[in-house]
């Protein structure tokens, strides 16, 4: 059992870590065209004072013994009705320092990167704002110690993300998928709401510790329900399947937003809510077993996408729904997995944000033309860039020893373990990711030049190469970082949980079969891609053409969503018309024709007043002697 | 003879009062059928008083005929203002006060 200790020591400021990029956040909004010529240095600084101040933490953390590494600090009561409590306090613990570290070193490099990548945009200022304000927020949402207040992080995630995707609004394509990504986060939020409704009814409480110390007094079917809503959460957050339609289209937004928000950080939060949640999972089968499923599907479906998008953002993008689907699929195992899938978050977090700062370095130098099939030959105008992309592609790819290799064969060992068809699944899923990487490689920076011709490609800026150099050495060493320096087995366990269990195939065969399976894949696309790549898409067969249009996933919502919710409101509408207008106005219409027929009795004859009278009278009189009676 | 007769008869002249109001058009007609209808209740009111040997019917029938005095007074003052006007006594003319 946890030990939660007071915050005291380096611990007193936890808040400081959420402070600075908010205190960025609202100078560089607030502060207006003032902070034009500074802001994005005060931006940066923000972040890396936080990253910073985790260090610190993390070495205060190490420090301690393994139970007493449960911080929590009270910062103030926020709602407090009757039974239901809920107030504004942070923990810190070792799950929560694994994503401060992600998001504040990796944010930090992205933010020192977009001081480049946006240097000629008027509205640089404004962007770094957006950007720290995503950082908090999303802090907020590893650091809360209740549901609720990661619900607020949560919405406050998706609030900088739905800004951040529209930040060149002025595009329509942009502002459409920043709608587009709000919407389909709010069916997720739904979810999330409505669990976190659940969980309280349950439990009385919406506290980690307190929900999770009673997580097996609960009955099944209420735990499954509980599991299945905050999963409907991690599929809108995560864009996994079937609400995976957003994030394709979220590439509208800059570059570096894609890499920190869609790829390292915000998209992962679906995978940290399901671990951070593991008691809750733990106790029903149910929900683990959707997890897993929604996992492999969207596992096959992103690297289904992504090896047939042209545009290379886009291909990423598909290779980022993949990769989380490993890390759901990962955290649907149990303990056995928790562990795994959030070593595969940070390594994934570290080489996708490399991959990613590295096409928006090539879309930097070949004019912000996104088109594989017009790039090639490029490893020779962007040597750096060219290099980081390999390493970061290598690590994705799971080539010994970079760092995917080793979270990767982690989760395909905890899948094996688990059920071998799901074991299958992510080798196959582990080949399809060395075809789509190999092909964005080779069509980037192989083969012949198809540039256009006004195209004269160059290496950017060193504020913008020096991160992916940074980024490109953690894309080799993170994974054996964590794995033999960091421990991160044991150094997770006590939150998450830890359990390892005999395979009947030996490790080393497995990581064997997986590597050539890999290595196929890679193949594959090296023979089809290195020698000609047409500049025209070819038209392809069916399944790459469902694969371009990302399985025809917008038809297919707009067929089951779109159209019925279309078709219901204006039901609504016409019921609305006619209906209930009808009732209301049909209402007035016959009291309005009552009375004009009923006014005709004041005919202005006195004698019939008179005959009103008397048959008035008669009546009352008749009335009485009958009431009288008996 | 019985008291019951003189209810009777009360009876009867209240009918005609009644009808005398209804079917005439002349104001002053209707108006002395309303006085006969009063006096019918008064008539009423003093044979049961009788009967009951109590002396409140007679009382109300006083109050009656001051009430009747009055109505009379400020009657007869509108219908002869509607007659100026009009030069008829007809109670079916003056039909503007109406829908």
């Amino acid at each position: 059992m946890e030990v939660t200790t007071a915050a005291g020591g380096a611990f007193g400021y936890l808040w400081l870590l959420i402070g600075f990029p908010l205190a960025g956040a609202a100078i560089l909004l607030f502060g207006g065209k003032r902070t034009n010529r500074w802001g994005h240095y005060v931006g940066t600084l923000a972040v890396v004072a936080s990253a910073v101040y985790a260090v610190i933490l993390l070495l205060a953390l190490m420090g301690r013994s393994p139970e007493e590494r449960t911080v929590v600090q009270h910062i103030a009561e926020w709602i407090f009705i009757n039974k239901f409590s809920a107030s504004i306090a942070l923990q810190l613990d070792q799950l929560s320092i694994v994503f401060v570290l992600l998001i504040t070193i990796v944010g930090g490099l992205i933010h020192v990167y977009s001081i480049g990548y946006m240097k000629d945009d008027p509205d640089r200022r404004r962007f770094f704002g957006f950007l720290n304000l995503f950082v908090a927020a999303m802090l907020l949402l590893v650091l809360a110690d209740n549901y609720l207040l990661l619900y607020a992080g949560w919405e406050g995630v998706g609030l900088a993300s739905f800004l951040l995707i529209g930040f060149w609004q002025h595009k329509n394509s942009a502002a459409a998928a920043a709608k587009k990504a709000f919407v389909m986060n709010r069916i997720g939020d739904i979810g999330l709401s409505l669990g976190i409704m659940l969980i309280f009814v349950t439990f009385g409480s919406v506290t980690f510790s307190t929900v999770f110390d009673q997580a097996g007094e609960a009955g099944d079917t209420t735990m499954t329900w509980i599991g299945l809503l905050l999963l409907l959460a991690a599929c809108g957050k995560s864009a996994q399947f079937p609400l995976q339609a957003w994030l394709l289209d979220a590439m509208e937004g800059p570059t570096p937003v894609s890499a920190l928000i869609h790829a390292a950080t915000m998209v992962t939060a679906g995978v940290y809510l399901i671990v951070r949640s593991g008691p809750i999972f733990d106790q029903t089968i149910v929900a683990s077993t959707v997890v897993v499923i929604i996992g492999t599907i969207t596992m096959f479906l992103g690297a289904f996408i992504g090896s047939a998008k042209d545009e290379i953002k886009k291909a990423l993008a598909g290779s980022t729904m993949s990769q989380i689907g490993y890390m759901i699929l990962a955290a649907g195992l149990g303990p056995v997995g928790y562990v795994f899938a959030i070593f595969h978050l940070v390594t994934h977090g570290v080489f996708k944000a490399n991959l990613f700062l590295g096409a928006g370095s090539v879309m930097h130098g070949m004019k912000n033309r996104e088109n594989m099939r017009r790039y090639g030959a490029l490893r020779a105008a962007m040597i750096v860039t060219w290099l980081s992309f390999m390493a970061a592609t290598f690590a994705i790819m799971g080539i010994p020893p970079f760092s995917g290799f080793w979270s990767k064969d982690d989760i395909i060992h905890a899948a094996f373990e688990h059920n071998i068809i799901i074991g299958i699944c992510a080798v196959l899923a582990a080949g399809f990711t060395g075809f789509y990487m190999t092909r964005m490689l080779v069509m980037t920076f192989f083969g012949k030049a198809r540039w256009e011709d006004d195209q004269h490609p160059h290496e950017s800026p060193p504020v913008m190469t020096i991160p992916l150099i940074i980024l490109g050495i953690g894309s080799i060493f993170t994974g054996m970082a964590l794995l033999f320096w960091g421990n991160i087995e044991t150094w997770l366990e006590p939150v998450t949980g830890f359990e390892t269990r005999e395979l009947a195939i030996p490790a080393i065969v497995l990581e064997g079969v997986t590597l050539a399976v890999v290595l196929i894949g890679a193949a594959i696309a090296i023979t089809m891609y290195r020698r000609s790549v047409a500049v025209e898409a070819p038209k392809g067969n069916v399944l790459v053409r469902a694969a371009r249009n990302s399985m025809y996933d917008d038809a297919i919502n707009d067929t089951i969503a779109v159209r019925p919710t279309y078709w219901l409101s204006r039901s609504l509408v016409w019921a609305d018309r006619s209906v209930i207008d009808g009732i209301v106005g049909g209402s007035a219409a016959f009291v309005g024709g009552l009375s004009g027929r009923m006014r005709r009795l004041q005919s202005g004859f006195a004698r019939s007043y008179a005959l009103a009278m008397l048959g008035g009278a008669i009546l009352v009189v008749v009335v009485m002697l009958l009431v009288r009676l008996p | 003879m019985s008291p019951s007769a003189y209810v009777v008869l009360a009876a009867i002249l209240f009918t005609l009062g009644s009808v005398g109001v209804l079917v005439r058009r002349n104001a002053i007609v209707m108006f002395m059928s309303v006085e006969m209808m009063l006096n019918a209740c008064n008539l009423a009111f003093v044979a049961f008083a009788r009967m009951n040997g109590n002396l409140d019917g007679q009382v109300v029938a006083f109050f009656v005929m001051v009430v009747a005095a009055a109505e009379v007074v400020v009657g007869l003052a509108i219908i002869v203002t509607i007659f100026r006007t009009r030069r008829s006594a007809s109670v079916d003319e003056p039909n503007l006060l109406k829908y």
